[in-house]
């Protein structure tokens, strides 16, 4: 019985998606929409505030270890990528990535008025709105608006984790969550919920009752098509046994099969480092590092590298001044790393930030985070990132 | 074809109230809609009680700095600033609880409703215990009062100050955050204001602060006394002037009746009724009771488009279920990880603009889980989901509180499957059957499903009553009346209201 099983759930799940799928999902059958070649992105979300001054360390700037005499980190323990910058010592990996010409490293990134808050600054990030407007859907599901108009895809966009976040709702379309495709897999194919969807009358109209109906429908025959693909060719290589190993690893195994998705997105976190920063920073950069390096070698070894962007963001950076508390509190600009096989610039793009020429003790930004995301849907996603984005922000030239 | 009278209330009880209560279920079909909005009327015009949930060791420290504060000023060390946040975050979540807990049980759903619908309009996300019910103090005791007078003791409330960085407001730096919120998400709305009656504005509202225990401060020095122009007039205005001026723009009336518009009756706002409603709230001096009956008593709230048309908020669900089921929860922090798993944490709004509602509410997880909940309460189900992460909430204490459960092993290493750091967590329900099953007491077998359902259901549902029947539970009327509830409960029409 048991060798049978792979088999039994193709089978299984073909005959239940093929009975209740609307017309408009079928197209899920059949067709790979991801071949070698195309493109995708893999969001890494620093939760809770990254500290970038001790992520890229400016090992010869005095200023630095004045403003941290306990927090700097020291040059000869900081991993030298240039004569005046170092990555955080847990990041041996990336160091690696930057030697081979597969990192860069953007300084400065912020937006105009920064807000403090947590949550209100993920939101800038998330909707990709400017500080003082409220916007309520996100970058990467108003790609999913303008991508799949008509064609009822949201798997194109998925998230690894149990809820939505706002990046991937757009005003049509919402992402998908799934943090284990098994586990999805299970709840939609609970029997009631099925027989449900089978048994009710479709009246395709503009009611809330024909949406939930339809989100349902989505969810249900997603639930089975990411789980089908999962298992397509699923992974071989080593991943670290963490969180964040086990979604990098999710990932890879769908990348690998025919799935129609262009955006995952992942979190880790919490870096909100206001007490005993060192420890807390150590440990996630040792999972963050360790799950990546992993995921390239993986990418590597299937040549699969120069297909996917995987890039790093935070809500904002942190104070330049320790506190007193041995930790960091929350402040303004800060960095990103992009890591790929298809980079066209790679290093230090920009100039570390000017710890002489701050703003009431933060850093000043130079770069909005929105022309990263316009360079990304233009040039990685090749889609029209101002009407995505509302607005024409300049590209960038690493990709 | 013509409404009953029972679909009519219920309809009524969800829009103007959290549901209707099994306690009610007799009384559906016996009282019109007028006398049964005048009952809710009545039973909400007792003033409410101040709810106070906060600590001892909260108010003693409180009182203790304002003692020294007035000798010299006391730093709290490392130890205490922490215990403080702890307390707090206690705090507010005691005041979820409560809150929702009398949401559920209060006989005055109608004042409830309302301050749930202000408690999103005035949007404030603010850590401070005891500002934090100060404010819901304020919403609740003007919830069906006078919306200017509301504004003014939401303006003037710590919360509301400290949130939007009025406390930083002054003469010769001023903070135009407070000016521009109250202007585009108190009042008027976008677009019917320039940026220089917020510069303006903001000017009157220099030295607006509040005291370390949430009183109103009037900080004179930091105060410019100048003139200044809002909205085509000119004088030295103080910030009460301002709000009586935004209280004066008769758009002001039109933009809060049609949020009212469409929260009680329907997202698909209708120009002429409206306009129709602005007109008589600026007329009645902007008397929100009479406004709810101008909306609760028109014939056109009882049409059938407007019946079923809503997607129940998470509160709105979650506070529903158990009106019509009363329960005991032994684990009352699985009904916080519900609110912020389908994203309605009370007093943790995304930002000062509210929770966007209707549609945002749905995403393939946040439906799911919805559709989940009756297995939880039945307890053949466990929450094995995790909320995403709140740092505003965490203040970096995270990890500490994640490694004293044991949940994570030091050294970022997890063990085995992908959500090893996860609770499982069970609800753990002690439902009180008795009341609800007697309901059914007249009703023969056969009309059961049927009957259970347009209970529970505002909208015609779409499920054939032989699946409901089918999943039920044969073994006996009880134990059908309870699994074919539990079943209907867990539709898509179940999320409509």
């Amino acid at each position: 019985m048991l060798f049978k099983r792979k088999e039994f759930i193709q089978i299984g799940s073909l005959a239940t998606t093929s009975l209740m799928v609307p017309k408009f999902l079928k197209a899920f059958e059949g067709k790979s929409m991801v071949l070698p070649g195309n493109k995708v992105v893999v969001i890494l979300q620093l939760s809770g505030g990254n500290d970038g001054l001790n992520t890229v360390i400016p090992f010869r700037n005095d200023l630095y270890y004045k403003a941290r005499p306990k927090l700097g980190i020291a040059k000869d323990k900081a991993l030298a990528v240039t004569d005046e910058a170092g990555l955080h010592p847990a990041l041996k990996g990336f160091k690696e990535l930057y030697d081979d010409g597969s990192l860069a490293i953007l300084n400065n990134v912020g937006y105009p008025n920064p807000d403090r808050s947590h949550f209100r600054s993920m939101d800038i990030w998330h909707t990709a709105s400017q500080s003082h407007e409220y916007w309520t859907n996100g970058w990467v599901g108003r790609y999913l608006d303008a991508q799949c108009n008509g064609c009822d895809k949201p798997t194109q966009a998925i998230e690894l984790d149990d809820v939505l976040s706002l990046a991937l709702k757009g005003e049509d379309i919402k992402g998908i969550a799934v943090k284990d495709p098994r586990r999805l897999y299970g709840t939609a194919n609970e029997k009631f919920f099925r027989d449900v969807m089978r048994n009710h009358k479709n009246e395709a109209g503009e009611q809330p009752v024909d949406y939930l109906y339809k989100t349902m429908a989505e969810t249900l025959s997603s639930a089975d098509y990411i789980f089908q693909q999962s298992r397509m060719h699923p992974t071989n290589a080593e991943y670290p046994k963490t969180e964040l190993g086990n979604s990098l690893k999710t990932i890879a195994s769908l990348i690998y099969s025919e799935i129609n998705t262009k955006v995952y997105y992942v979190s880790l976190g919490s870096f909100d480092t206001h007490i005993n920063q060192d420890a807390q920073q150590q440990r996630l950069f040792t999972e963050m590092n360790d799950a990546v390096k992993a995921f390239v070698k993986d990418l590597k070894q299937q040549h699969r590298f120069e297909d996917v962007m995987l890039f790093t963001f935070s809500e904002f950076g942190r104070r330049v001044n320790q506190n007193a508390s041995n930790g960091t509190d929350h402040g303004t600009a800060n960095n990103m790393f992009l890591v790929s096989g298809g980079l066209k610039q790679k290093g230090v793009l920009n100039p570390l930030p000017d710890l002489s020429d701050l703003n009431e003790g933060d850093l000043k930004y130079n770069v909005d985070f929105k022309n990263v995301y316009a360079t990304m849907l233009k040039k990685w996603l090749n889609a029209d990132d101002k009407a995505i984005l509302a607005k024409q922000y300049e590209y960038m030239n690493f990709i | 074809m013509s409404l009953t009278n029972q679909l009519k209330n219920q309809h009524l009880m969800w829009r103007a109230g959290f549901g209707p209560a099994v306690e009610q279920l007799d009384d559906l079909s016996k009282y019109t809609p007028k006398q049964f909005f005048k009952a809710l009327v009545k039973a909400s015009e007792k003033k409410p009680d101040y709810i106070d949930v906060a600590d001892d060791y909260l108010k003693g420290l409180m009182m203790g700095i304002e003692e020294v504060g007035r000798q010299q000023k006391k730093e709290l060390d490392a130890d205490e600033r922490k215990k403080v946040q702890q307390k707090n975050r206690e705090g507010v979540r005691n005041l979820n609880m409560y809150w929702m807990h009398e949401m559920v049980n209060t006989a005055s759903q109608l004042r409830e409703k309302m301050a749930f619908f202000w408690h999103g309009h005035f949007a404030c996300r603010n850590l401070n215990v005891f500002y934090q019910q100060g404010l819901l103090d304020v919403i609740r005791r003007n919830a069906l009062g006078n919306f200017g007078t509301m504004l003014k003791e939401v303006s003037k409330s710590a919360a509301m100050l400290n949130f939007l960085n009025n406390q930083q407001n002054r003469k010769d730096h001023p903070n135009e955050n407070f000016a521009r919120e109250v202007m585009e998400l108190f009042t008027l709305g976008r677009g019917n204001y320039t940026e220089n009656d917020v510069k303006e504005a903001a000017r009157a509202f220099t030295g607006w602060g509040a005291n370390i225990k949430g009183e109103f401060q009037f900080r004179r020095f930091q105060h410019d006394f100048g003139s200044k122009t809002v909205l085509g007039r000119t004088g030295d205005f103080d910030g009460v002037e301002v709000l009586d001026i935004l209280l004066e723009e008769k758009q002001t009336a039109k933009y809060i009746t049609q949020k009212i518009y469409k929260f009680f009756v329907n997202e698909k706002a209708d120009t002429d009724k409206i306009n129709w409603l602005a007109d008589r709230f600026y007329k009645n001096e902007y008397d929100i009771s009479k406004l709810m009956e101008d909306i609760f008593t028109s014939d056109w709230f009882y049409d059938e488009k407007n019946i079923g048309a809503q997607i129940k908020s998470p509160v709105e669900l979650l506070v529903g279920i158990q009106r019509m089921l009363p329960m005991k929860l032994e684990n009352e922090e699985a009904l916080m990880l519900l609110q912020r798993v389908l994203g309605q944490l009370l007093f943790y709004p995304p930002n000062v603009a509210g929770w966007p509602g209707g549609k945002n509410w749905i995403d393939s997880s946040s439906l799911m889980m919805r559709m989940r909940i009756p297995k939880l309460i039945n307890d053949v189900d466990e929450m094995n989901v995790k909320a995403k992460d709140d740092d505003d909430t965490m203040m970096g204490m995270k990890d500490a509180n994640v490694q004293a459960k044991g949940n994570k092993k030091p050294g970022g290493q997890q063990s085995g499957a992908a959500y090893a750091g996860m609770r499982r967590q069970q609800i753990n329900a002690n439902v009180d059957w008795q009341p609800y099953v007697k309901h059914y007491e007249s009703v023969p077998r056969e009309n059961l499903a049927e009957t259970i359902s347009k209970i529970l259901l505002q909208t015609k549902s779409r499920v054939s009553m032989d699946i409901i029947k089918q999943y039920a539970d044969q073994t006996g009327r009880e134990n059908f009346i309870k699994t074919a509830t539990m079943q209907v409960m867990s539709t898509p029409e179940y999320q409509l209201c």
